[in-house]
């Protein structure tokens, strides 16, 4: 792509940040939703977060990993065994992270 | 609201929502710092790059967008794409309605802008009953301030050092983690826990659907399932927080 199509591709995609993010307050008019959808995105933001999160560590090019010796599964192993432990947020990721690094620059997995 | 009481109570609700985002925000930073870097590592120029970050602002709908872009694929596919990675925005856009929807419309657009996913949660977890409340606006921008200084001096640093950073030591994967710390915190009670292990595996049997629908389609079911199971099968009064 050159830089001004590049340029016309950044423009939109900010659009699309924008409408996106505003999807339901773009309209003026006063709507309701019905309460059984408002129950219902109580659940939304936790099925996005497993949605994004359970691909990025069980698949490797979109296969599910088959080898126990994969950084990324022992990152999060790592941090699931934290979090259950302490409760705590950073320390998942300090501690996913660093094993993670580990094993690829210590163990070279 | 204008009292002298309303301000104060403003001030620390401005810091109670920075304080919140501090911790779960660290693994983002390396998220927008892999993101600096794949930009530049996909060609972008680095005013292009800076453009990108400072205006599109939605990490997962850039990292969606490059490699299309780089690819010189038509702009309606990168578009699309995009589109598709931020559709959980159009879904949280419903919720925040609830709260924003009595604003005017460029205060209402202002405000969403800037909503990234962790002020999301963040916000529903400090603010679970769906009405506006004086509280509300303090505690978001002291959020999304946060949030989007943690994302944009990362992204900025990673433009400028592109060329530095190993991308086999595959620090993009610290958000994940962070996400997935995220997703611990946000369960409360058994609905939940199905809900969300529903939506994980959804996301991995559609996975090979294109343009990220997997994510949509474990949005639906994970959303789907919990209001089910609300129905069929209420979770006790705590649990349910």
């Amino acid at each position: 792509m050159s830089g001004a199509q590049s340029f016309v591709a950044i423009l939109g995609l900010t659009a699309i940040s924008v409408v996106t993010r505003g999807f339901f307050l773009l309209s003026a008019r006063e709507w309701r939703l019905p309460p059984w959808l408002t129950r219902g995105l109580r659940y939304a933001p936790l099925a996005a977060l497993a949605g994004i999160v359970a691909p990025e560590i069980l698949l490797a090019n979109g296969a599910l990993v088959g080898d126990w010796k994969d950084p990324r599964l022992l990152a999060a192993a790592a941090g699931t065994a934290y979090f259950c432990w302490r409760r705590g947020i950073l320390g998942t990721i300090v501690i996913g992270t660093g094993l993670m690094l580990a094993a690829k620059l210590g163990l070279g997995w | 609201m204008t009292t002298n009481a309303g301000a104060v109570n403003h001030r620390e609700e401005f810091r109670r929502g920075l304080r919140e985002i501090v911790e779960p925000s660290f693994g983002i930073s390396a998220w927008a710092l892999v993101t600096g870097v794949a930009m530049i590592k996909s060609g972008l120029s680095v005013p292009l790059a800076t453009l990108m970050s400072l205006a599109v602002y939605a990490g997962s709908a850039q990292l969606a967008a490059l490699p299309l872009m780089a690819a010189g694929a038509p702009l309606w596919v990168v578009w699309a794409a995009a589109f598709c990675m931020n559709l959980r925005f159009v879904i949280f856009s419903a919720h925040w309605r609830k709260y924003f929807g009595h604003f005017p419309r460029a205060k209402r657009l202002a405000l969403t802008y800037v909503a990234a996913d962790l002020n999301y949660v963040l916000f529903v977890r400090r603010f679970p009953d769906p009405e506006p409340s004086p509280e509300q606006v303090p505690y978001y921008l002291g959020s999304v301030c946060w949030s989007w200084l943690s994302w944009e001096i990362p992204s900025l640093i990673g433009i400028a050092l592109a060329d530095r950073i190993p991308a086999e030591w595959d620090l993009g994967f610290a958000g994940v983690l962070a996400l997935l710390g995220l997703a611990y915190s946000t369960l409360s009670g058994r609905n939940s826990w199905v809900a969300a292990l529903v939506a994980a595996a959804a996301a991995v049997a559609a996975f090979h659907l294109p343009l990220k629908l997997n994510i949509v389609v474990a949005i639906a079911a994970g959303v789907g399932v919990g209001m089910l199971l609300d129905r069929l099968w209420p979770d006790s009064a705590e649990a349910r927080r």
